[in-house]
């Protein structure tokens, strides 16, 4: 049997070729985003792409498994809360070729805001819900779940977290199955969810359920490991592993499908023991389950560990008191390395602009999130996606209502717009708002790595396809007269534009325009470097916060390494001390964006 | 069991060299579990991996506080940063290199200078390489990673063919040379 070291994302990408599945979406979101990236290596037998948000990816990916096709949607925790519609719809309606949603949840939250647990979903949606512990596991719950999903007529979630989505460990390589062929057929008494029907639909609902329940008691990846002491330990994903390496005597109930949770198992397993401890990261699901299940028993769960943060052995061992974690290095004295916008990041030169402007920003998710850290700390609110359009709509009202005025900028990346900001827009068109909307179009999804959305010409499976242009949707399409366009390296241009329309008593949008610099890095591009004779130690340039730009005895320096001559530093030095090194060299700011787009990659 | 990490800052090749060496430990025929973090800390943050491998089955990918093996750190702060992972015997090795984290750039905090005495204190066995330098020596910063690898290679158990055999699989034809010259400087640093 072939083994590889994959990562827990790559598992599931294999799993779908394995388990047959011929159709995936999502939208991409960190822990989940390499899925879909790694599905799109078996696009000869795998049709994927990415939605517009996790809404359309998932129901595009259950109109999929009605059209009889084994399909897969994957997504951030967060993103989930977008899909929830359809996701409680999907459960009621069920599926024909199996269904998995993929929910990748963030204990630690590493690149999240917020730490919740979708398991709930998978209970308040009534669907099972299954958690990998390692990459082999979340291969071959991907192909269990297809069979679940067929066999059982409901979408089945498969719950990943950050360390099983970005661990390695060895994962023996299966055949693709053979597919079925499932012809089309009408269902409308299936798949059309109207009230009278609906009502008949909950009853099946529950029946499933039970029936699930059952399965989940003879579930082969809900197991007993017996033990050595009379200390019981029950555990699901991650912290499995986690508390295997704590726990070394003790009787084992490894969970892998906490929902409809294993009763009878779990009675049966604490039988044997005296005492039980739940190690479950996040919520109390399992716990819950097990107190209301064997009420008498000692239960040690969230009353003892933390709700918050991974369960790694570290936390556990410090929870029980067994290992003294007090550093023998205070780190917290040392500098940090926050994560900064990149040296020629085209973001800057609009952050040091309205940081300059002194106006209230809501900001977005992105890349372009990091333009609210210091020293360019020019963003007041970061929500959720798409939020700083309409978010700014509803302080402008209420600002309005109470007699209060201030000036006030969304700012929104090109696929967070696709994403869920045109909506706010519309918003802002219907009600009358007057807001500045800066979008931030970079052409491309940056801060997830690179994926293509609706505005780049490009599909997942690298095929050419129509680009929707910023200016004309919303200039033509919209009919908004006060659109405009600016270079995102002008950093006059971008001043101008702001005072104007900043001040302007109505809707404006300025789409700044410059690709992201990671997709020409290989370019060479001539740096450019401080004239130490003429600077002046104003630190205006240090203000931009480039990575490039340091200083050496007092002066400002920029690293020739790191500079990718965009010249923005050099627009903000007031008194001309930074040139490039060679004036013949090629000059990124000097290439039209077309010309870059199309030929600037070397 | 035993486990690595491997740390210093984003865009330094920690995640290339820490997948060549669980690629050289699974081929040693060791089981093993590799952990990375993503996402934002790419951009310019730091960026931590760890690699723990057995015989028997390895259960945490995760590091441990006081539990750390070999620490090879491509930036000497990021290697004060990762010091209470080092257990009791532990071997650290450091990259004479500094990279200003742009909080010192702006002035905002102070790069420490008492960097390598800290690590002394709090080590077993301190190694301190020139890897940048040696790479660009070769012609090529990027292959600083492949010097430290090679530093921690002769610190290693495992069969130097291996390693060899590997770089060869996981690099790109064309550097192929310069990235086994530049694990032999590393190989033979300390000797």
């Amino acid at each position: 049997m072939q083994k590889e070291l994959l990562s827990g994302n790559e598992a599931v990408a294999r799993g779908a070729y394995e388990a047959g599945i011929t159709f995936a979406s999502a939208y991409p979101g960190t822990p989940s985003t390499e899925i879909l990236e790694n599905i799109s290596k078996y696009k000869d037998d795998i049709y994927c792409q990415w939605g517009s948000n996790e809404k359309t990816a998932l129901e595009e990916a259950l109109g999929a498994s009605f059209a009889g096709a084994r399909s897969i949607v994957a997504m951030k925790h967060v993103g989930l809360n977008v899909a929830a519609d359809p996701l409680f719809s999907a459960s009621y309606i069920g599926t024909t070729g199996g269904f998995i949603i993929v929910s990748a949840d963030d204990p630690g939250m590493h690149s999240s805001q917020n730490e919740q647990d979708n398991r709930n979903y998978a209970i308040a949606a009534k669907m099972p819900v299954i958690e990998p512990s390692d990459s082999q596991e979340a291969k071959d719950f991907v192909i269990e779940g297809i069979k679940i999903s067929e066999e059982y007529n409901t979408p089945v979630m498969l719950r990943m977290t950050t360390r099983v989505d970005h661990s390695k460990s060895s994962v023996e390589l299966g055949k693709r199955v053979a597919i079925p062929e499932i012809e089309y057929k009408k269902d409308a008494i299936k798949r059309m969810l109207l009230p009278a029907r609906a009502r008949v639909k909950h009853v099946e609902v529950e029946k499933r359920q039970k029936k699930l329940e059952e399965f989940s008691n003879n579930f082969k990846y809900n197991y007993i490991i017996k033990g050595n002491s009379k200390i019981g330990v029950v555990a699901s994903g991650i912290s499995f592993q986690y508390a295997r390496e704590v726990f070394k005597d003790a009787w084992f109930l490894k969970i892998s499908m906490p929902y409809p949770f294993p009763e009878k198992l779990f009675l049966k397993f604490a039988k044997n023991v005296d005492k039980i401890y739940i190690i479950e990261e996040n919520d109390p699901i399992i716990e819950n389950f097990a107190r209301l299940a064997a009420p008498e028993k000692e239960i040690i769960g969230k009353d003892l560990f933390p709700l918050n943060g991974e369960m790694m052995p570290d936390v556990i061992l410090s929870t029980l008191g067994k290992k003294d974690l007090t550093p023998k290095f205070d780190i917290s004295t040392l500098p940090i390395r926050p994560p900064s916008l990149c040296a020629g990041c085209p973001h800057t030169a609009t952050f040091y602009n309205l940081n300059l402007q002194k106006v209230y920003v809501t900001g977005d998710i992105g890349c372009y999130t990091l333009g609210g850290l210091p020293p360019l700390n020019a963003m007041d609110t970061c929500v959720c996606m798409g939020a700083s359009i309409s978010v700014g709509l509803g302080i402008e009202k209420a600002l309005e209502k109470a007699g209060k005025k201030i000036k006030q900028a969304a700012v929104i990346g090109d696929s967070t717009f696709f994403h869920s900001g045109i909506t706010g827009l519309n918003d802002i068109i219907y009600n009358k708002g007057k807001s500045t909307v800066i979008i931030l179009d970079n052409s491309i999804t940056a801060m997830t790595g690179h994926q293509d959305n609706p505005g780049t010409g490009k599909t997942l499976m690298g095929e050419e396809t129509h680009k929707i242009d910023l200016v004309k949707l919303i200039k033509d399409g919209l009919e908004l007269k006060h659109t405009y366009e600016v270079d995102g390296y002008d950093v006059k241009g971008i001043k101008d534009l702001l005072k104007r329309e900043l001040d302007r008593e109505e809707l404006s949008v300025i789409i700044v325009r410059r690709p992201c610099i990671l997709l020409y890095k290989k370019a060479r591009w001539s740096p450019m470097q401080v004239d130490s004779e003429k600077c002046i130690k104003c630190n205006m340039c240090l203000k931009l916060g480039c990575p490039a730009i340091t200083t050496k005895n007092e002066k400002a320096f920029i690293v020739e390494d790191l500079c990718t001559g965009c010249t923005v530093c050099s627009q903000v030095c007031p008194v001309d001390a930074i040139k490039f090194t060679d004036n013949n060299g090629l000059h990124i700011a000097d290439v039209s964006i077309q010309e870059y787009l199309d030929g600037g990659k070397k | 069991m035993k486990s690595i990490i491997i740390c210093g800052v984003g865009g330094q090749g920690v995640l290339t060299a820490s997948n060549l060496l669980s690629d050289v430990l699974l081929e040693a025929g060791f089981n093993v579990k590799k952990s990375e973090v993503h996402g934002m800390s790419q951009r310019g943050g730091d960026v931590i991996a760890t690699i723990k491998y057995d015989e028997k089955e390895v259960l945490s990918p995760l590091p441990s506080i006081n539990n750390t093996d070999y620490i090879l750190s491509f930036e000497k702060l990021e290697a004060l940063r990762n010091i209470n992972y080092l257990s009791e015997n532990g071997v650290i090795m450091v990259n004479d290199f500094i990279w200003e984290p742009l909080t010192v750039a702006a002035g905002f905090a102070k790069y420490p200078e008492d960097i390598i005495e800290n690590l002394k204190k709090y080590s077993n066995e301190l190694i301190i390489i020139p890897a940048t330098k040696i790479a660009q020596e070769l012609g090529n910063s990027k292959a600083t990673n492949i010097v430290l690898i090679g530093v921690l290679a002769s610190n290693m158990d495992i069969n130097k063919k291996i390693w060899i055999e590997t770089i060869k699989k996981n690099v790109p034809p064309k550097f192929i040379d310069l990235n086994l010259k530049a694990f032999e400087r590393g190989y033979n640093y300390n000797k």
